[in-house]
């Protein structure tokens, strides 16, 4: 059974997934002097919406039209070489998957629990929750190429005392690029379920992946990645 | 219409690399089509150097090149190029292709060197590579961009690079920048105005086993395991001079 308020409940940023604790690498291009005020701030979450956003996208599309999990978070590591970015998203999977399965009771949820013990991708699991939750690949695309950028926009405003207002106008602005970027998302889930995976997109940024290896490196940092 | 249709350049080039079975590499392929021209040079132990000559003047719009190598079991290739090649407009116009495909067989090695590829302003290319490495193949392979030539605007440059060893894809990444890519490319998390972005992937059957410590080397460049037996260096840099320097440094952390 499908309800629209289902979506907003996967979507909340209070849903209990531990979300909260990373930055999506805003904390690395802050200290790198990167990201400065909320004009570079958006330009971060432009740069990380069609890269790392459309890869989350389309891999939750892929797994809410009932993909395989297991080569879905296999292409999900071929696609992230950031070690440090593939535990975080795997421990980020496995919370999510926690909090799913008391949400939204489901065999497949439990059948992923089982064949990742140590937490599948975060965006696959996030699939798995939104057909769980009776959405649809729209739905859950749109929840991770969104993620994709409130991350970095919520924690930017801890870590520079950006006014909260102005971090929250960039995702607004942002809005007509996330819609398009959450349909290129399930076009290309629709092609891998007929292709296979390697038509999922691979789109990186440099220094996402490099910054999150720095990032890694600290010894004392706000943001677990 | 003046009755004369500009269409681009096809072309492809071949190399087949072969154990001699006297503890060298025979070339048995080794063929070109105008502008990529494979020549052998001297070759040092067991291992066949070739390098690509003349890919220089292209690839223009509306191109299509390939590139196919092969190396067999037993056989060690080592394959650079005579200089850099530079994507630029073509009268062709259009979005210019540029595929290779790198087959590595079990027992086998290759080196891909190839000198660094230019996006100059006006140019459109797609540029894909795709390795397969067998089981117990060994790959070092280079990869440069640079975007624009001194004091130029890049042209559009997609890349994406796939690597299976092993019977997984270990790595699969594309990276899109340049006028008409999609946005942020310029941005913090992508590029912030590096113009040179490199990658090495050096694939070893040890890496398995054993694989690298994951270690960043000042904050433009990291060396990391990939989930496979490979292990990956990304780099950025202001110019190609600094991105070849991270990467050779690099590489020598991993000999």
């Amino acid at each position: 059974m499908m309800t629209r308020a289902a979506l907003l409940v996967l979507a909340d940023g209070r849903f209990p997934a531990g979300g909260h604790a990373h930055s999506g690498g805003a904390e690395a291009a802050v200290k790198a002097g990167r990201i400065t005020d909320a004009a570079s701030l958006e330009e971060f979450c432009r740069g990380r919406l069609h890269t790392a956003g459309l890869v989350a996208g389309a891999l939750a599309a892929a797994a809410a039209l009932g993909a395989d999990p297991g080569e879905l978070d296999a292409a999900a590591d071929a696609r992230t070489p950031s070690p440090a970015l593939r535990t975080a998203a795997r421990r980020l999977g496995r919370q999510l998957l926690r909090a799913a399965r008391a949400t939204w009771p489901s065999l497949e949820l439990d059948a992923v629990a089982r064949e990742f013990p140590k937490g599948a991708h975060q965006p696959v699991v996030l699939g798995l929750a939104a057909r769980a939750a009776g959405l649809g690949p729209e739905d859950a695309a749109h929840c991770a190429v969104y993620e994709s950028v409130s991350g970095p926009a919520t924690a930017t405003v801890r870590l520079l005392s950006l006014d909260p207002f102005h971090a929250t106008a960039a995702l607004a602005r942002l809005a007509p690029e996330l819609d398009r970027v959450a349909d290129r998302a399930v076009a290309a889930a629709r092609r891998a379920r007929a292709e296979g995976v390697d038509a999922l997109p691979a789109a990186s940024g440099p220094l996402l992946e490099v910054g999150a290896e720095w990032h890694a490196a600290w010894p004392v940092r706000l943001f677990a990645s | 219409m003046d009755g004369v249709t500009v269409t681009g350049v096809r072309a492809q080039a071949r190399i087949v690399a072969r154990a001699d079975g006297r503890g060298g590499t025979a070339l048995p392929v080794l063929d070109g089509e105008v502008p990529l021209a494979p020549r052998r040079t001297r070759s040092s132990g067991s291992e066949a150097k070739v390098v690509l000559v003349g890919a220089m003047s292209g690839p223009l719009g509306g191109d299509r090149l390939t590139v196919d190598v092969r190396v067999e079991e037993g056989a060690r290739l080592h394959v650079g190029s005579a200089a850099a090649t530079i994507a630029l407009p073509g009268q062709a116009g259009g979005e210019a292709r540029y595929d290779v495909r790198l087959d590595v067989a079990d027992g086998a090695e290759l080196h891909w060197l190839p000198e660094q590829l230019i996006s100059a302003e006006g140019s459109d290319l797609y540029v894909t590579t795709r390795v397969e490495a067998g089981a117990g193949a060994r790959l070092v392979l280079r990869e440069e961009q640079v975007l624009g030539r001194v004091g130029e605007r890049p042209g559009r440059l997609t890349s994406r690079l796939t690597v299976r060893a092993a019977g997984r894809t270990v790595l699969d990444q594309e990276l899109a920048c340049g006028l008409g890519a999609p946005g942020g490319w310029d941005g913090p998390a992508v590029l912030a105005g590096y113009r040179a972005v490199g990658q090495l992937v050096v694939v070893r059957p040890e890496f398995g086993e054993r694989p690298v410590e994951a270690r960043a080397l000042g904050e433009c460049a990291a060396l990391v395991p990939l989930a496979g037996p490979a292990a990956l260096v990304s780099a950025v840099a202001p110019d190609a001079l600094r991105l070849r320097r991270l990467l050779d440094e690099a590489l020598t952390r991993l000999v």
